[in-house]
């Protein structure tokens, strides 16, 4: 690890609801961009060799984000995330969804509800998410759409790395 | 047949079924007695939990007793680590991006 800036990811499975918390060396207002721009949001959003794309970023309230994953392969995973509220810099909503290439959405898929929290104090930005599902086996469903295959096996490694690495402390 | 974990989960009764046998092997009339529903409800739940292989039962003597398979439980969490992982790398690569950013700045 490079830092000691915070994260945290916990689930609660009773309300189906992930947690993920994380710190950013950055100003509050760069980090609100990296979230909420296009051109920044696709450096990043997709874990590599994942590649995010986005094809419609509309961000304001009833506005929405129509994006794909694209697997090394090729083959794209498209979902709609529409913004349901938005406060600049300090919270914004989505319902998140999945949806074929032309941007009709998926009914049959799993959708989401994430909420999203910005706080700076002393040049550090820190991210809360809040993502509640429908059901906690719509988890699979997203895993299988977003990261099939080389992703998992690229996970898998890095698993092994790292109980090495935390065996070896 | 039912065979999701998910599914085993996804019942508050068999949550507390789930707690309850977690700290010690307990027979189905020792299990019912913890709720308010029908010895047939909760051998409903056993069922499932069974079918799940969430729990495993042994008998002794005449009766049956039922305990949590921990293994099976440990593979939910070992499951969800898989999310913590891609948060985990989307945020490094945003790290990256920010330092860039910021040098850009400059």
């Amino acid at each position: 690890m490079k830092n000691n800036l915070l994260f945290d990811f916990t689930v609660d499975k009773k309300t189906k609801t992930v947690f993920v918390n994380r710190e950013f060396a950055a100003k509050l207002q760069l980090v609100w961009d990296a979230f909420t721009k296009q051109e920044i949001l696709d450096q990043w959003w997709a874990p590599k060799p994942w590649m995010s794309k986005t094809k419609v970023m509309n961000f304001e309230v009833g506005g929405r984000r129509f994006y794909a994953m694209v697997s090394p392969e090729g083959q794209e995973h498209w979902s709609v995330q529409k913004f349901t509220s938005i406060n600049p810099t300090i919270n914004f909503a989505i319902h998140s969804a999945f949806a074929d290439k032309d941007e009709n959405i998926n009914t049959e898929m799993p959708s989401s509800d994430w909420d999203l929290n910005f706080s700076e104090q002393d040049g550090i930005t820190k991210v809360s998410i809040t993502i509640k599902h429908k059901d906690l086996a719509d988890l699979e469903t997203m895993l299988q759409m977003g990261f099939q295959g080389g992703f998992t096996m690229t996970l898998n490694y890095l698993e092994d790395l790292l109980t090495t690495l935390s065996q070896q402390k | 047949m039912r065979r999701d974990i998910f599914q085993a989960i996804a019942d508050p009764t068999r949550r507390a079924i789930i707690t309850l046998i977690a700290l010690q092997a307990m027979t189905p009339n020792a299990i019912a007695d913890n709720f308010n529903t029908t010895r047939q409800a909760v051998s409903k739940h056993l069922r499932i939990l069974t079918e799940c292989e969430l729990v495993k039962q042994e008998q002794q003597g005449r009766e049956i007793y039922y305990s949590l398979e921990i293994a099976k439980m440990k593979e939910i969490d070992k499951w969800l680590n898989q999310f913590k992982k891609i948060w985990e790398s989307r945020f490094n690569q945003l790290d990256d991006v920010l330092s860039t950013i910021k040098k850009q700045k400059k």
